[in-house]
């Protein structure tokens, strides 16, 4: 899942489709890139559960489920862990500064 | 057994910058020391089972820095940004740019504020601007999966050692 939408072209992707069903052919205009890598970055969309493709006709277009997106919104959770860890061993440092600063002050 | 300053995060859906606040129990110039000083940033950024190497950092108005997380199978994340304004000893400001995206150009605007609380204490903030939506959500975690993992290891470690009080 974050590797599908580390991928700017895949996060465009989703963002042409989150607002309105498109069929292949209308989504691989929009970009430079050949219609082969854009099926394939649907492909990896597909099975990451982002896009499913409903057929119309003849014509098979993608949709966007956003529900797993919920996931990601967890990354708040993960940076304020990160985050954490980071403030956890700021205070340690901090401690001893404090404890170096007292030392010299006595000193003087 | 004093308590734990708690971390602040505001994330808003749909706004490409994320706020974290954070207050220390030490005043204002050891914090900002704590984040300007090469050896003392070495000791905590960054997951414990990565060796960190900071390559260059230079925390003035006009420098840049560049460090590097090799994990134990050898492989290297880098990152890099240069420094726009540093006030000292209230205020940095610098870009942030994760190597291991698969597309170059995706940069943060990081500003920190350090700012004195009494009893000598300090509050932290910490805005960082992302170009869009997308890159705040996506990037984050491309940037930090590996690592998330290995803090909550690291922190029940130093619960067991006691080094968290």
């Amino acid at each position: 899942m974050f590797q599908a939408i580390a991928d700017p072209t895949r996060r465009e992707i989703i963002n042409l489709v989150a607002y309105q069903s498109l069929n292949l052919n209308s989504i691989a205009e929009k970009f430079d890139v050949s219609r082969p890598a854009i099926s394939q970055h649907i492909k990896i969309l597909r099975e990451c559960g982002l896009i499913i493709i409903k057929k119309q006709g003849r014509e098979r277009y993608c949709e966007a489920k956003l529900q797993p997106l919920n996931e990601v919104s967890d990354w708040v959770e993960k940076y304020r862990a990160v985050w954490e860890h980071r403030f956890d061993r700021i205070d340690g440092i901090l401690d001893q500064l404090k404890a170096k600063r007292k030392k010299q002050g006595r000193k003087k | 057994m004093a308590t734990k300053n708690q971390t602040k995060i505001t994330a808003e859906p749909g706004k490409q910058e994320v706020i974290i606040t954070r207050e220390f129990d030490a005043p204002r110039e050891l914090v900002f020391k704590a984040f300007t000083d090469p050896k003392l940033v070495a000791q905590w950024l960054g997951p414990r089972e990565l060796k960190i190497r900071i390559e260059k950092f230079e925390p003035r108005s006009g420098g840049s820095y560049r460090y590097i997380h090799t994990d134990p199978g050898g492989n290297e994340y880098g990152f890099h940004g240069v420094v726009h304004d540093v006030t000292a000893p209230e205020r940095v400001i610098q870009t942030f740019e994760f190597e291991g995206l698969p597309e170059k150009g995706h940069v943060v605007l990081d500003t920190a504020k350090f700012e004195v609380l009494p009893g000598d204490r300090t509050r932290l903030t910490v805005q960082s601007v992302f170009q869009s939506v997308a890159d705040r959500d996506g990037m984050v975690m491309a940037g930090m999966e590996r690592g998330v993992v290995d803090s909550h290891n690291r922190l029940d470690e130093l619960f067991e050692q006691g080094l968290i009080k």
